[in-house]
This record gives C-alpha cells, sequence and structure tokens, in this order.
C-alpha cells in the first residue's frame, strides 16, 4: 500500500488519505422514516438510521447520531424520543404535535489535514481553530479540508409547510415539496453548497428494496447551473438520494469535502 | 342616490349569470361493494369534484371513522385516501360541515349536493372522483367524467374497493 502511494502525484495521494476515513461512507448514509404523510391531530414517527452498502437494509453500521436536529414547522427544535443504537441501525421515534414539514436531520462536520513527516504521509483531525498550529513543526505537504455531511428526511403531519436552506454544507432546497412525491409524476429540487446552488453535481437516486430485485435500478442525474435537478419517479417506493461535491484547497486554503444524503418517499 | 344600489344590483346578476348552473342539483350514487374477508372494516371514501388539470374543485364528501377508538382517532387515517388527501384533503379541516359522516356500510349509498352548495362552480366539464381505502384492504379511485352547466349523467365502475358509481346532474 504505501509503494503504491509512493507512486501517486501528492494530489492523488491526499485523495487517497482523506478517503480512508470515509471509506465508511463508501457504504451509502440513510436516515429512513416508517411514513412520511400523516394525518391526524398528532402523530408519531419511527426512524431507523444506519450505512449500508443496499439502501435502507440494515447490514453493516449504525449510524451515530451525534447531530440529530430535528426542526419543527414553526422553525424550533424538536426532541427525538426512544433514541437507540443496535448493531446495524440506530433508531428514534419523533411525536409530531403541530401540522407541517418536520426536517429530521444528522449534520455532521470535521477538519482533517494530510501532511508528510519525515517522508511518511500522516494525517491528523481536530477543530480547524486548531490548524495548523497543532501539526508538527516540521510536517511538510500539509494539505486541509473541512468536511460536512448532512444526513436527512422529511415528514409531514397535515399540510406540508416551506422548509428553509440552512446555508451550510451540501443540502437540498426544494421545489417540489419533498412529502409530495408521486409515482409517475415528476419532481424538481435545487441542491446547494453553503446556500449557493450546486451545479454540474451528480446525483445518484436509489429505490430501496435492492434485496428483493435483481436490478439495482439506479437513476443520476446532474444538478444544472441553477443547481437544480428533476427525476420522473418511476414507481412508488423510498428512495435515496446521494450526491457530494468535492473543492481542492487552494494557496494553502481547505479544501472541502460536502455530502448530503436523503430518504425521500414516493407514493403510488 | 338611490339609483346606486339598484345598478349595483344589477352588475352582481351580471356576475352571478354565468351560473346558471345554481338552479342545478349533483347527485352521485356510490355503491360499496360486499367484500369477503374475515376483517372486513368499512372503506374510508372521499368523494370530489376534480377541474381537467386534475385538482380539486370541491370536495363532495367524505366518510371516516369519527370516534377515537384504542387504535387511534378516525382522522389518523384521513391520509390513507391519499389521492384525495394529496388533492386537497390535507388543506381541509375535519369534520366539515355537510361534508364529513361516518363509514357507511356495503350497499348503494347517494350524495345529492344542492346547486346552490356549488355556485362557485363556472359550467365546464370536470370529473366526478371516488376514492376508498379500506383497512387491511385495497385501495382505489374512480372517476367520472360529467359537464356542469346542463342535465347529463355518467357512470363508471370499480373492480376491487367500488361497485357502480353514477353521476346526474339534474333539472
Amino acid at each position: 500500500m504505501k509503494k503504491t502511494l509512493a507512486f501517486l502525484t501528492p494530489a492523488l495521494a491526499l485523495a487517497a488519505v482523506l478517503a480512508a476515513p470515509l471509506s465508511a461512507q463508501a457504504h451509502r448514509a440513510w436516515l429512513a422514516p416508517t411514513s412520511t404523510v400523516l394525518s391526524g391531530n398528532d402523530a408519531w414517527v419511527g426512524f431507523d438510521a444506519g450505512m449500508s452498502n443496499g439502501v435502507f437494509i440494515p447490514d453493516h453500521a449504525a449510524m451515530r447520531l451525534a447531530g440529530l436536529t430535528i426542526t419543527a414547522p414553526d422553525g424550533s427544535t424538536a426532541q427525538a424520543e426512544n433514541v437507540h443504537q443496535a448493531k446495524y441501525r440506530s433508531s428514534f421515534d419523533l411525536h409530531l404535535s403541530q401540522p407541517g414539514t418536520y426536517r429530521v436531520a444528522n449534520v455532521g462536520s470535521g477538519f482533517m489535514a494530510s501532511y508528510k513527516q519525515g517522508g511518511e504521509q500522516k494525517r491528523w483531525r481536530g477543530a480547524e481553530a486548531d490548524f495548523p498550529g497543532a501539526l508538527p513543526a516540521d510536517a511538510t505537504d500539509v494539505e486541509a479540508v473541512r468536511t460536512d455531511s448532512r444526513t436527512e428526511t422529511f415528514v409531514t403531519l397535515g399540510e406540508p409547510t416551506d422548509l428553509t436552506p440552512t446555508g451550510k454544507g451540501l443540502e437540498l432546497a426544494p421545489v417540489t415539496h419533498p412529502n409530495d412525491l408521486a409515482a409517475g409524476e415528476a419532481a424538481t429540487f435545487k441542491l446547494l453548497k453553503d446556500g449557493q446552488p450546486a451545479a454540474g453535481v451528480d446525483v445518484t437516486i436509489a429505490r430501496g428494496g435492492t434485496r428483493y430485485r435483481n436490478n439495482p435500478e439506479e437513476i443520476t442525474v446532474k444538478t444544472g447551473a441553477d443547481g437544480a435537478f428533476s427525476v420522473t419517479w418511476p414507481e412508488a417506493g423510498l428512495y435515496w438520494l446521494g450526491a457530494s461535491v468535492r473543492t481542492a484547497g487552494v494557496n494553502g486554503q481547505p479544501g472541502s469535502n460536502a455530502s448530503w444524503n436523503g430518504a425521500l418517499e414516493v407514493l403510488p | 342616490m338611490r339609483k346606486l344600489p339598484l345598478v349595483l344590483t344589477a352588475a352582481g346578476l351580471a356576475a352571478a349569470a354565468p351560473a346558471v348552473a345554481t338552479a342545478a342539483d349533483l347527485t352521485v350514487s356510490v355503491e360499496l361493494p360486499r367484500i369477503a374477508s374475515a376483517s372486513y372494516h368499512r372503506p374510508y371514501v372521499a368523494v370530489w369534484i376534480e377541474k381537467p388539470d386534475q385538482s380539486t374543485a370541491q370536495t363532495l364528501a367524505v366518510w371516516y371513522q369519527q370516534t377515537r377508538n384504542n387504535e387511534g382517532d378516525g382522522k389518523d387515517w384521513l391520509k390513507d385516501l391519499r389521492t384525495w388527501w394529496r388533492k386537497g384533503g390535507r388543506a381541509m379541516t375535519m369534520p366539515a360541515d355537510g361534508v364529513s359522516g361516518p363509514t357507511k356500510a356495503p350497499g348503494r349509498h347517494s350524495v345529492t349536493v344542492p346547486g346552490a352548495r356549488l355556485r362557485n362552480l363556472p359550467a365546464g366539464q370536470y370529473n366526478i372522483v371516488v376514492e376508498a381505502a379500506r383497512e387491511l384492504g385495497g385501495r382505489e379511485v374512480v372517476r367520472v367524467p360529467f359537464r356542469w352547466g346542463a342535465a347529463n349523467t355518467g357512470a363508471g365502475t370499480g373492480a376491487t374497493e367500488l361497485g357502480a358509481v353514477r353521476v346526474a346532474v339534474t333539472r
């Protein structure tokens, strides 16, 4: 492995090194609701969260929910209940007590750097504020990257309400409401990076239930100049969507690595 | 000055003129088939008028469990009338006067809507949509085209959760 790295250009080596801690994310991260469209005075929704190859199939690793952030329709923060981490999945409940759309997201951010010390490739993770002071004085070939990840889904009690972008990391901005999706119909969303349109980004769209069919039936679409992408849902189901944007650092400034994963339910 | 109210009244009549159909009534007859099932529950049913663009003009009837039982409140399952819920049900408050009622037993049921309740409906081509969703059962939607503005009838039929659906604009 070291020999192989020696042949790589520094940029490729960095990519390889940065990919390493994310190798768990070669597995897809997902946050799956038990239902998304609800009626009544109040309702309960359960969620499972994990990382795995087959989307929504808990067979690899539970998701740590340290960054779980639930935003209620009125903008307040709602609390998850019955939080539990099992071997392959984490789960929790949400009591929907007000009408409108809840955004349920597990959000993470971090900072890491790769560098060489005495010809050996090394890696450091920590707070951006400690960079570059925390690195050894003789570190060379320093390259740093900010990471932002957002794994989210949406659930609505009663009538859907507007969602306000957070402006941080990669995220989905609805054009079509994410809880207003029907098989055979087209839906449009915008991908935003730090609040700005993320153009030319590949979005992978995969319907759950791959264990019970042979064709993964994945769809890949590219965002336009305005960050928008459209998909016509081939059939009902729970769909996983994923996108990531990597920006190389320039002039000693950190690069950025932002990913977004969503679960959207399409009803018949 | 005294003439002004008269002028206004005339204008009001002119504005109301296209709605000649106010004299007409709309009747929808819905057949709920008898379904042999060890765990039969009466279906939730919604009846509404759909515009040509498939948006909802007006909900005419919603039959759902009016009470709370140990499984929850009847309104918890209104979303299972998926098409109606998405096309307008979710924007309504239930119960709704003259619209909502309890679930019905298998058999033929009529919904008669007096023209006065449809006075804001412009004359033209529409669909009556009937959707039924049953606990531990299926869901079915039947559309029947009809014309508002003159006497006419239409008919359609379901295959699983609904039987014959008949629409009549009278007078």
